[in-house]
């Protein structure tokens, strides 16, 4: 595939004088970049602002009721009950006693509906910002926040990070991004595979392989050069940048006392590796809690499952306040879906995208709020109904990118975010 | 009380009795009057048997989980998951909470009397065992060891004995005089950890003694292929008390579901009731045999089950809001 380098994008143009430069978007036809965000003064702004993002996924669908949105005592509302906040008149699940003392950071949706009950579906929707379908794919939330945030010039380390409890490797997740915004997996939050030097291999013998490579490529590249040899170029390029700072994803490195604060448990050290990666400066991470999805024994399950959730997530979020990161950095807490009102007769709950929570905090979200209400049951959204597509373009806004800026490709004008949606401007503050 | 003699395979349900929330758990009272049924609704309801005339228990401010009774059957205690243990009078016209206790940190799931009806023991999320005086309510002594979330206790019928099992299949033998731990049962085959899941499952849902102190039974759950989608079977585990060994392992073919109680019926059988993916079922095992003898299935999923003292009644709690009495005898024509 032939690279389209005569936009004349200035973002282009800049690109090319760096280091990095000559590497596209990605292996699409992506030619242009995010409108007006891409222009030199507002990426050095973003970049200035070390405006980030977490997301942190609760896998399999959590329940609004044992979290967010509890309803004691309805016949809906399950066995647990509700404690007061720090945010007097907010109430959330007793299940939750940490991140109730932090609710002042925090805002709460519980008006979402998304009308999607299944698991793939589900996720698709609420990390693109629109509903699936054949005829199109999008980014992920991470790969657009790369990109828009991306310093000038490229960076030598990934923007796109996801801390997952499976295997590490890298995500198909960037659509016409292309692989550069594509996620790297840290498999049980372990640094990225192959990623330390081989063994016996010295630092002059490292520096002539990877001089002879070079040499190799320059000679490939004056006659044959695509997109997709760009790619490849930048891929490697990246990945000696991210075997020098290596150190960066060995959580081990943090202090003992903070290994301890966020628990000896796989979330807890993923948490903990997620502030690591954010205060070097990696765009977004994504961290995934499991499992969710309990059409058994939902209370027994999300006892355990919350209440591991519990400690480092209000130890991030009061680190992040403590350390003036949360100003700059948006924290979504979202999952597929919630789980039904209506509890089965396995004490489970089951999928339900009618009326459920997410729970944001940091960058220009406002604090100590709540948006949205439930019916007394739980079963439908009595007030401030939002939806993925406005959550997609709240999530942009609030970390200063402009959600209504579009990506050219292929000459095409893409939106970034749905054009038919608009951000839920009572979370901005 | 004239006894006749019991034929699991003639079970067959008589009665219902209709409450307006799902029910979770259930006893007969020592005198065998009442019965009484934990509720989603935060109640424990009570049934006369003889005039069906129906009195709720409101004092938890949570679900209930369970009751026990003292042998006269004049003191009843409940626990719940609002971490509380509540003294009531059996028989009171209108029944009040005698004494409300902090039992726990997080959800109380077992609660036993001793045969001797002056100790309770309770156990449950936090993991540690306590022995109250029935009495006043005073604490007598607690025992740490579980590592896992406390689901069953029953004390031995000699009384020095108090045995609690938990979420990963430990059952723990504690010497009642002192709090010692003497042994560990290992009833691990009704745990499982899915790791693709992330969960641990399954647990010691109830601990029954054989009438002579000589058995005693584990129930719960195997082959948890799926745990968070309620696929699994259910599975009693019978061990010797004098070498604590396992002598079966108690299946049924075909179904699926969690024994959630288990009882030695007095003239020697096993029962268990089942509930989950499968249904609801009583399952009958002769001592002998690894797989039901019988297996009559009930109406809808059951969720906890109790024997008469008559040894014919059964009473199963339901999930559709009924509680429901089972006869091990042929209909009457």
């Amino acid at each position: 595939m032939k690279c389209t380098y005569a936009c004349g994008s200035q973002e282009h143009l800049l690109a090319r004088r760096t280091f990095l430069g000559g590497v596209v978007a990605g292996v699409g036809a992506v030619v242009g970049g995010l409108g007006a965000l891409a222009t030199p003064s507002a990426a050095r702004q973003l970049a200035r602002d070390g405006k980030r993002v977490l997301v942190i996924n609760m896998h399999g669908g959590l329940s609004q009721l044992e979290s967010w949105d509890p309803k004691p005592g309805a016949p809906t509302g399950g066995p647990f009950r509700a404690i007061p906040t720090s945010v007097p008149g907010i109430h959330i699940s007793e299940l939750l006693p940490k991140t109730a003392q932090v609710m002042h950071h925090l805002a709460l949706v519980r008006g979402v509906n998304t009308s999607e009950d299944d698991h793939g579906k589900g996720i698709y929707l609420m990390l693109h910002g629109r509903r699936q379908t054949p005829a199109a794919d999008y980014p992920e939330i991470g790969a657009v926040v790369a990109k828009a945030l991306e310093p000038l010039g490229g960076d030598a380390l990934p923007g796109h990070i996801k801390i997952t409890s499976g295997g590490g490797g890298r995500g198909n997740d960037a659509a016409y991004l292309g692989p550069r915004y594509a996620s790297v997996r840290l498999g049980d939050g372990k640094p990225p595979s192959h990623s330390s030097r081989p063994d016996g291999m010295s630092d002059d013998d490292e520096a002539r392989r990877q001089q002879f490579r070079r040499l190799v490529n320059e000679h490939f590249l004056s006659r044959r050069r695509t997109a997709m040899t760009d790619l490849y170029t930048y891929s490697y390029e990246q990945a000696l940048q991210l075997m020098e700072q290596r150190q960066i994803f060995d959580v081990s490195l943090e202090p003992q006392k903070d290994q301890e604060r966020y628990g000896d448990h796989a979330f807890g050290r993923h948490c903990l590796l997620a502030r690591r990666l954010l205060e070097h400066g990696i765009t977004f991470v994504q961290v995934s809690h499991s499992n969710y999805d309990t059409h058994n024994e939902n209370f027994r399950f999300h006892y355990e499952q919350m209440g591991e959730f519990d400690g480092p997530f209000a130890t991030l979020i009061s680190d992040l306040a403590d350390r003036g990161m949360l100003d700059s950095t948006l924290v979504v807490v979202l999952s597929e879906f919630g789980r039904t009102p209506n509890i089965n007769q396995y004490y489970g709950r089951d999928h339900w995208s009618r009326a459920w929570s997410v729970c944001l905090a940091g960058a220009k979200i406002a604090r100590g709020a709540v948006l949205g209400k439930t019916n007394e049951n739980g079963t439908a959204v009595v007030d401030h109904q939002v939806d993925h597509a406005q959550l997609f373009h709240t999530y942009l806004q609030a970390v200063g990118i402009d959600s209504f800026a579009t990506i050219d490709v292929a000459g095409r004008p893409v939106p970034l975010a749905d054009p038919a949606a608009a951000p839920i401007k009572e979370l901005l503050a | 009380m004239v006894r006749v003699a019991a034929d699991p395979k003639a079970v067959h349900v008589a009665e219902e009795f209709q409450h307006d929330r799902p029910l979770i758990s259930c006893r007969f009272d020592p005198t065998g009057r009442f019965v009484f049924a934990c509720s989603e609704d935060f109640t424990i309801q009570r049934w006369e048997l003889a005039t069906k005339n129906k009195v709720a228990l409101a004092g938890h401010g949570s679900w209930p989980r369970d009751i026990a009774f003292t042998p006269s059957g004049d003191v009843a205690i409940s626990c719940g998951y609002d971490e509380m243990l509540i003294w009531w009078e059996t028989a009171a016209e209108k029944p009040q909470p005698l004494r409300t206790l902090k039992a726990h940190q997080g959800w109380v799931d077992a609660v036993a009397i001793s045969p001797d009806g002056r100790l309770v023991a309770s156990g449950g999320r936090d993991r540690i065992v306590r022995i109250w005086q029935v009495e006043d309510g005073a604490p007598v002594r607690e025992m740490s060891g579980h590592e896992k979330h406390i689901y069953s206790a029953a004390f031995h019928p000699s009384g020095e004995y108090l045995l609690s099992g938990d979420l990963g299949g430990k059952v723990h033998q504690w010497e009642v005089a002192t709090g010692k731990l003497v042994r560990t049962f290992d009833a691990t085959a009704l745990w499982s950890y899915n790791s693709g899941q992330q969960v641990d499952y399954g647990g010691v849902r109830s601990i029954a003694f054989r009438q002579d102190g000589q058995q005693v039974a584990f129930s719960g759950l195997h082959n948890a292929s799926n745990p968070l989608g309620a696929v699994n079977e259910p599975l009693v585990l019978r061990f010797s008390w004098e070498k604590a060994e396992k002598l079966r392992s108690h299946v049924a073919q075909g179904v699926r579901g969690v024994a959630w109680r288990a009882c030695f019926h007095p003239e020697g059988f096993l029962l268990a009731a089942n509930g989950g993916s499968g249904g609801g079922w009583l399952l009958f095992w002769k001592e002998d045999d690894d797989q039901a003898f019988h297996k009559f299935q009930l109406p809808n999923t059951a969720r906890g089950m109790d024997l008469h003292p008559d040894g014919i009644q059964v009473a199963t709690a339901h999930y559709d809001r009924k509680l429901r009495i089972s006869r091990l005898a042929p209909k009457a024509t």
